[in-house]
Formats: structure tokens, C-alpha cells, sequence
């Protein structure tokens, strides 16, 4: 407990823009094969260090097999809402889970170099206490630390649906489930809100049969992978909406929400089209009548290849789909980034207009059939992924895995992990920072980035920037 | 009348300055009030929210004195009630120096429902009972005058005393995170928010300690 709120926590998106750039960046570590333990790289961002781009530090777990996927903080700015009386917490630990295993870390990184395993939940705990596995996406909110999970009960995480839990955000005993009427729900994968109007929304991937042993082709196929978000009254904990955007849009997975509390629109990107290829954003919204209303405003064409360019899972259909599979927007609700891990390509998207989104800049690195290098003449396997916005929006982070076994669907023959940053221009546009490629230690692929003091897909805040 | 060596005025006096106190304490809401004004864009949201966290603050001081004010009726038991009641108001200190999670119901109050979060959040820090040591030294009968006072006439006075405490509480309340609330708003701006956003879980918890202390020793000092 400090005496003040943490100098992290900011009152807006605007005020956590103005405030002091980040020094290190802690980007998941993971073995895709088990070989290894996973781990958490923490990144030296100071442009002046002699370690500038390079891995300072490694939290290596001692357990094997875990796969790290996304984490989160205990804490951020949704400390500062009255509501929850939270203003003294620090933000100092990583929340950690392992969607293979279902354990959970809890790493201590307050002094980023020194950074340490705080405490281990073990998958017992989160089955026992919640009937979920497959911990996921972690946000700090009125209750303590929300988990989304990837699987419900049982073996394979099919018995009963998979949803969210809540955690203490000072002891990290796991106190329950989360819902309390889940209504049409039956998968999960990102959630995200608006805590002073009270909604959050949640997305779908699949259950985990559809992922862990790689992508299932006939599911694709027949449009059995999740195509809904869902609208929640948060506090209520109730399911006040579900939105099918139809069974073609396979795949609906990151959910981003304005950051700027008074208004009530986001994102959410579609991977595959299943009719043609395409990658899709969906704009939602909240009409003047309270009904959620939601509209396609980006799409994103396949490329055309030969099949003998391509994996197995795509040769029949000579192109190679984008796979919109991650996307970030800035803390001025100005740009989106829409990850295109197919393609090989990272978008920005002017959203000023959120109905009307215009392309304003994109970078090419890696893809299928095409691999293009980094300026530095370095490969980048796969293609750009997870991706994470500096709070002032001048730079932009990614890596290249997608998930273990779906990396190896659609790049067999890839490996290793990378991290890379652009810059962004001033008026849009995106250029690769030449400088700034961090090559993983062998047999480690990397996936979710987080910044030091909060980025842009972690903060919520309970005050407009004005 | 001094009571445990404090004057009336003084005993006011405490009740207007555990208003100003309770006010700027963020952990009463002004906040609130600051978000209302700026997710409206208007100042007359920040009036309208100050106003509901207001009737939530009395209402939750009522709750808690009314009690007391119909138990003072018991003249002759007076002395013992008073050292109970401090005794209570010290145990609630002590339990929130103990216990320093924040009540988890206050999280699942809807944010636009402000007089029922307030309301619940003076109960569950034990605003109220802040007050009760004062309010039972301003009802504090001369022993030499119990044996002459009718319990009606006792009620008759104590009951508007709980409500005038209530109110100059509230009314102070209102007046200084008001004033916090205004002055970030129009002239501080956000970023003052978290600077003038201290820490007060230990000092209120010393808080209702010591005035629980206060309402032991004078109820003795008095028999």
C-alpha cells in the first residue's frame, strides 16, 4: 500500500500520454514444444542504454509445458475510480497464466531487472474454485483481477462453458466465478469495458479441442469457430446482449473499446471470412436507444499465391488469407493496428471516424510465401503478431508467434522468436525502426508485449481526456 | 455545559470539522463528482452528484444516530451507553487498522446509483459512527437533572439534535469536497486529481479510535 496512487495510474488516456515514456518492455518467452520452461523477457527501451533492444533479464518458471500467451497487471489506472476505493495499489506484478497448463504466476516487477516469481496458483486452485481451465486475458477492474478462460471443466475444457474469474488484486486468492447470467455465452477469448458506463463486451475463439492440437480445419470450414461478441452490464455480471456477426466471421478476437470513457464505441477483429478469405474489423456501438449496434468497416483482401507457396492447410485455396489476428489502438483513439499474420503485413488505420476507417500506413515483414526481411537485413519468421502501442503512440512493438501449434500449420518449417518497433509519423504512417530487432534465445518464440507503467491494451480509465 | 471538559461550541465545532474531514476524503466520493461533471460535459453534473453523494452521507448518518438517539431515552443508563458506544466506534478503528481490503460490495454498485454508493460507503468505513461520540456528548444530561426529564421530552430534544448533526455534518461535507471537486474541475484540471489523492485508510482508522476514546473518557469524567 503506498500513501499516494502509484505515479503509473492516470486519471485519462491524455494524461497517461503525457506521461513519462517507457523503459522496458516484458514479452512472453515460450517453448513451443515443452522443451523448455517459459518464461518472461524483460527488454531494455532506453534509447540511450548500452543494452538498447536487448533481453536485460529472464523469469524462467520452473515448470515445463505451461505456454504463455497473454498476461496482464494487478493494477492500473481503473485504480483511480472512486467506485472501488483501489487508489493505492501498486502496479507491480505480472499476472501470468499458462493456457496449456492453467497455472498462474504472479511475477514481481517492481525492480524490472531483478524481476522474480512472486507466487504460483496452481491449476487445481483455478479448477477447483472456478470449473474453468485455460486462464487467458487478464484486465484489472472494479472487483479485483478479471481472467478470461479459454476452457470450462474437465480433461479437454468442454464440460460446461469456458468464461471469467475473478482474482484479489492484493492476496491473489481466486474468489469465483465471474458471471452471474451468461445468457447465449458458450466460448471465450478477449474482454474488455468502459467502467463509468458500466458495459463490457467479450469475444469468442473456440474451445479447446478447435485449438490445442492446432487448427481444425473442417470447424473452419463448417463455421464452428466463435462469430458473437457479447455485451454485459458489468457490475450486474449479466449477458445483456449477444451480437452474431454470422457464422462466416470466424474467429472473433480482440476486443477494443475507445479509450476516452465518454464514448461508446470499439473493435473487434474477425480472422477469416470463411466465404472469401478476408480479414474483417467490426465497428460497435452503442445507438441512442441502448441497443448495441455493430457494422464490417475494414476489410482486408487475400493475396493470391501458388499452391506449391503454400502450407498444406492453404493449398487448395491458392491465397493466403490475412488472418487479422491481433489489433491495438492508440490511447487518442486515433489509430488502429490490425496484425495481418498471414499476410505478413501490419496495418495502422486512421479510426478518427470510427465508421470510417482509412488505411494510413503499413509496414511488410515476414508472411507466408513471401518472408520479408527486417531492414536490418535479419529474417522475422511468421508474421507480425501481438502488438502494443507506446501510451504517447510514437512507437509501435510486435512479435511473430501466433500459437505453438498453429505457427507450424501455417509456417511449417519457421522458428524463433522476434521483436521489433516502428515508429510512427507524426500525421500517420509507419516505418520500421532498423535499430530495434530483438532476436529470442533459441527454441523460444515470443507472443504478448507489455510496456513498464501501463500500454495501450491495458489501462482503463474513469475520466474523458479533456 | 461542558462535557468531558468540551463545550458545546466545541462539541459543533467537532461535528462541522468530521464534515470537513469526511469531504476531502476521496474515499467519500468527490471523485465522483469530478467524473460526473467531465462524462457529461457540464458543471451542473458535478452539482447533481455532490447533491446525491450528499443525501447518501446523511442519510447513512441518520442511520447510524437515530439508534443512538432513541437509546440516550434510558437516562439512567446513560453512562453505560456512551462507553459502549465508544467502545464500538474503537472496535470499527481497530477492525479497519486490522482488515485493510476495501469492501468489495462498494464494486458492485452501479457508478450512476451515487446516493446508495455513498451511503454504503460511509457505513462501511464507519463514517457515521465518527460521529457518535460527539452527538452523545451534545445529549449528555446533568445526573442531577434525569430524575425531572420525562423520556418524551428527552426524545423531543434528542431527535432533532441527531438531525442537526446530520445536517451541519453533511452540510460541511458538501462544502469542502464540493470545493475539491469544483476547484479540479474548473481551475486544477485531472492531473490534480491523483496529486491531492492521499492515503487517509490509516489516519481515518486512528480517527475512530480516538474519538471513540474521547466518548469514553468524557461519559466517565462526566459520571
Amino acid at each position: 500500500m503506498n500513501l499516494r496512487p502509484d505515479p503509473t495510474f492516470h486519471a485519462s488516456p491524455k494524461l497517461a500520454m503525457q506521461a513519462p515514456v517507457e523503459n522496458y518492455a516484458f514479452t512472453v518467452m515460450l517453448s513451443p514444444d515443452g522443451s523448455q520452461s517459459d518464461g518472461i523477457a524483460v527488454i531494455d527501451l532506453q534509447p540511450d542504454s548500452k543494452t538498447y533492444g536487448e533481453i536485460v533479464h529472464q523469469v524462467i518458471v520452473p515448470y515445463k509445458g505451461d505456454e504463455f500467451h497473454h498476461f496482464g497487471w494487478n493494477a492500473c489506472s481503473s485504480s483511480l475510480s472512486p467506485l472501488s476505493g483501489h487508489a493505492f495499489l501498486e502496479r507491480r506484478y505480472l499476472i501470468v497464466p499458462g493456457i496449456r497448463s492453467s497455472r498462474i504466476y504472479i511475477i514481481d516487477v517492481k525492480e524490472p531487472l531483478e524481476a522474480k516469481i512472486h507466487k504460483i496458483i496452481e491449476p487445481e486452485e483455478v479448477f477447483e474454485k472456478t470449473g474453468y481451465s485455460r486462464p487467458h486475458t487478464i484486465h484489472c477492474g472494479p472487483e479485483g483481477i478479471y481472467v478470461s478462460t479459454l476452457g470450462g471443466g474437465g480433461e479437454d475444457g468442454t464440460d460446461g462453458p469456458p468464461g471469467i474469474f475473478i482474482m484479489d488484486c492484493e492476496t491473489f486468492e481466486i474468489i469465483g466465478r465471474y458471471e452471474m447470467d451468461r445468457g447465449k455465452q458458450d466460448k471465450h477469448y478477449d474482454f474488455w469495458w468502459n467502467l463509468p458506463q458500466d458495459y463490457m463486451v467479450s469475444s469468442e475463439w473456440g474451445l479447446p479441442p478447435q485449438f490445442e492440437g492446432g487448427i481444425v480445419p473442417e470447424d473452419l470450414l463448417s463455421n464452428k469457430y466463435g462469430h458473437s461478441i457479447h455485451f454485459w452490464d458489468l457490475r450486474a455480471r449479466k449477458n445483456i446482449q449477444t451480437m452474431d456477426f454470422g457464422d462466416n466471421y470466424q474467429m472473433a478476437l480482440e476486443i477494443r473499446p475507445a479509450h476516452d470513457p465518454t464514448k461508446s464505441y470499439g473493435f473487434c477483429g474477425v480472422v477469416v471470412d470463411t466465404t472469401n478469405l478476408q480479414g474483417a474489423i467490426f465497428t460497435w456501438w452503442r445507438d441512442d436507444d441502448g441497443t448495441w449496434q455493430s457494422k464490417k468497416t475494414i476489410t482486408i483482401d487475400p493475396r493470391p499465391e501458388e499452391a506449391d507457396n503454400l502450407p498444406d492447410l492453404l493449398k487448395g485455396f491458392g491465397a493466403v488469407p490475412p488472418l487479422v489476428t491481433d489489433i491495438d489502438l492508440s490511447l487518442d483513439d486515433r489509430f488502429l493496428y490490425v496484425a495481418c499474420w498471414g499476410l505478413g503485413e501490419m496495418h495502422q488505420y486512421d479510426v478518427t471516424d470510427p465508421m470510417n476507417p482509412k488505411l494510413a500506413g503499413k509496414v511488410e515483414l515476414g508472411g507466408i510465401a513471401r518472408g520479408t526481411k527486417h531492414p536490418n537485413g535479419n529474417g522475422f519468421a511468421y508474421g507480425p503478431q501481438m502488438v502494443e502501442i507506446s501510451r504517447d503512440g510514437k512507437r509501435v512493438y510486435w512479435t511473430n508467434s501466433l500459437y505453438s501449434s498453429w505457427d507450424d500449420q501455417f509456417y511449417p518449417g519457421d522458428s524463433g522468436g522476434q521483436m521489433v518497433m516502428a515508429n510512427v509519423g507524426a500525421d500517420g504512417g509507419l516505418k520500421l525502426d532498423p535499430d530495434f530487432y530483438v532476436d529470442f534465445p533459441k527454441g523460444y518464440r515470443s507472443h504478448q508485449i507489455r510496456l513498464e507503467g501501463g500500454d495501450c491494451s491495458t489501462d482503463s480509465f474513469c475520466y474523458p481526456s479533456v | 455545559m461542558d462535557v468531558g471538559g468540551l463545550s458545546e461550541a466545541a462539541l459543533w465545532g467537532a461535528v462541522i470539522l468530521s464534515g470537513i474531514y469526511h469531504g476531502v476524503n476521496p474515499g467519500m466520493g468527490w471523485p465522483l463528482a469530478v467524473s460526473a461533471a467531465l462524462m457529461e460535459q457540464r458543471g451542473l453534473a458535478l452539482l447533481r452528484a455532490f447533491g446525491l453523494l450528499a443525501l447518501g452521507h446523511f442519510l447513512a448518518m441518520l442511520a447510524i444516530l437515530l439508534p443512538f438517539s432513541l437509546m440516550i431515552v434510558l437516562v439512567q443508563w446513560q453512562i453505560e451507553i456512551r462507553v459502549v458506544a465508544g467502545a464500538t466506534v474503537i472496535a470499527m478503528g481497530l477492525y479497519l487498522l486490522i482488515n485493510r481490503k476495501h469492501p468489495r460490495i462498494l464494486a458492485r454498485v452501479h457508478p450512476a446509483r451515487l446516493a446508495l454508493w455513498s451511503f454504503l460507503a460511509a457505513m462501511a468505513h464507519g463514517a457515521g459512527l465518527m460521529l457518535v461520540p460527539i452527538f452523545l456528548g451534545l445529549c449528555a444530561i446533568d445526573p442531577a437533572e434525569t430524575g425531572h426529564l420525562a423520556a418524551q421530552s428527552l426524545m423531543a430534544g434528542n431527535l432533532p439534535t441527531a438531525l442537526w448533526v446530520a445536517v451541519a455534518h453533511t452540510a460541511a461535507m458538501t462544502l469542502a469536497g464540493g470545493s475539491v471537486a469544483l476547484a479540479i474541475y474548473l481551475w486544477l484540471g485531472l492531473k490534480f486529481l491523483s496529486r491531492t489523492w492521499f492515503n487517509l485508510d490509516l489516519a481515518w482508522a486512528m480517527s475512530l479510535v480516538l474519538v471513540g476514546a474521547f466518548g469514553i473518557t468524557s461519559a466517565l469524567g462526566h459520571g
